[in-house]
């Protein structure tokens, strides 16, 4: 009795840390769902939207300009912001007025939200290190009626190629 | 024939359940718990290793830290600013708030904003630390390194220690 009570308990715990373990990977290494929340992506995430984003490419550093990126806040680690990649590191950004250009360092991105005028991102507090990108939105799952990839940028402020910047 | 057959259908269906098992947990204990690594470069040389090292490779092991909970003194290791693929290995010296005098930064005074930290290897000159990018920010976090476990003979676990007349120029205020 007491054997069978036992070996239930630790054949239970034996699949849980399986599955968790499982899970986890699947979520480190391939990707995961996020709850949107915030006005700043507003015409292609609006608040409580559910999307996908894959890990993969930021394992193996193919982002590109134009994605949709989740990163940690660089102020608040337990924070995630969803942005758009405006430059790569190289880039230069014309920020506020057109004569200073902004070069990106090295290793690190421009994020902007699609909302430009309700979105705290890199115009406010400077490029962000890449390695603290932890995905690229690829997939948008609720609601069902805009399922599918996400539009492009509404704004037009990605850099194109380092010289044509202005 | 058959009886081959079935033992290698029940061998390969062995295999694959125990690869799915061992895996997943192999790779979240090295996410989540511990992992060891090897360290190169001279950055952390000069002051923890006051014997003759002359060997630019040692292996620590480095706890995962949850939460982003670490102290001043701490030996961490953090995703490179500059190059996302490098990892690389610092001692804390200041934390948010902060106030750190620098040694070859642009300014000469700093305040670290918050969720950020100032790292620096022990080895000035040789190092390419938060004098030369600034404060990182915390996020970028990796681990924190406990022990070390090789040569055997420095066997040892890792006591945070500022050095000597490094730190936050402020601390007594704050921890008063």
């Amino acid at each position: 009795m007491f054997r069978r009570v036992l070996g239930n308990t630790l054949a239970f715990v034996g699949y849980t840390v399986q599955y968790g373990c499982m899970a986890h990977c699947a979520f480190e290494y391939i990707g995961e769902f996020v709850v949107c929340s915030g006005p700043s992506m507003e015409p292609t995430i609006v608040n409580q939207d559910i999307v996908f984003s894959e890990r993969m490419s930021r394992h193996f550093c193919k982002i590109q300009k134009g994605d949709i990126v989740i990163a940690k806040s660089s102020f608040d680690p337990n924070m995630n912001i969803c942005k758009r990649v405006i430059g790569l590191e190289g880039d230069k950004i014309c920020t506020s007025a057109p004569s200073d250009a902004f070069k990106v360092p090295k290793g690190h991105v421009w994020l902007e939200g699609d909302n430009l005028r309700n979105s705290t991102d890199s115009r406010s507090y400077g490029p962000i290190p890449y390695a603290l990108i932890r995905g690229r939105v690829c997939l948008k799952l609720w609601p069902l009626h805009s399922f599918g990839t996400l539009s492009e940028s509404p704004t037009r402020r990605i850099i194109k190629t380092q010289s044509d910047s202005d | 024939m058959a009886q081959q057959a079935t033992a290698g259908r029940r061998y390969l269906r062995a295999f694959i359940s125990g690869f799915f098992v061992a895996v997943p947990v192999t790779v979240t204990a090295l996410d989540r718990i511990a992992y060891v690594a090897r360290v190169e470069g001279a950055s952390m040389q000069v002051r923890r290793y006051n014997t003759s090292t002359n060997q630019s490779e040692r292996e620590n092991l480095t706890m995962s830290v949850r939460n982003y909970q670490v102290q001043r003194g701490d030996i961490v290791s953090v995703m490179s600013p500059r190059n996302p693929q490098q990892k690389i290995i610092k001692r804390v010296i200041g934390l948010e708030g902060d106030f750190i005098r620098t040694l070859s930064y642009k300014n000469r005074y700093v305040r670290i904003p918050d969720g950020h930290f100032w790292i620096e290897g022990d080895h000035h000159g040789h190092s390419l630390d938060s004098n030369s990018f600034g404060p990182v920010s915390v996020g970028l976090l990796h681990g924190r390194a406990s022990h070390i476990i090789w040569p055997p003979s420095r066997w040892q676990r890792i006591k945070p220690s500022l050095p000597p007349n490094r730190g936050p120029l402020d601390t007594e205020e704050e921890e008063g």
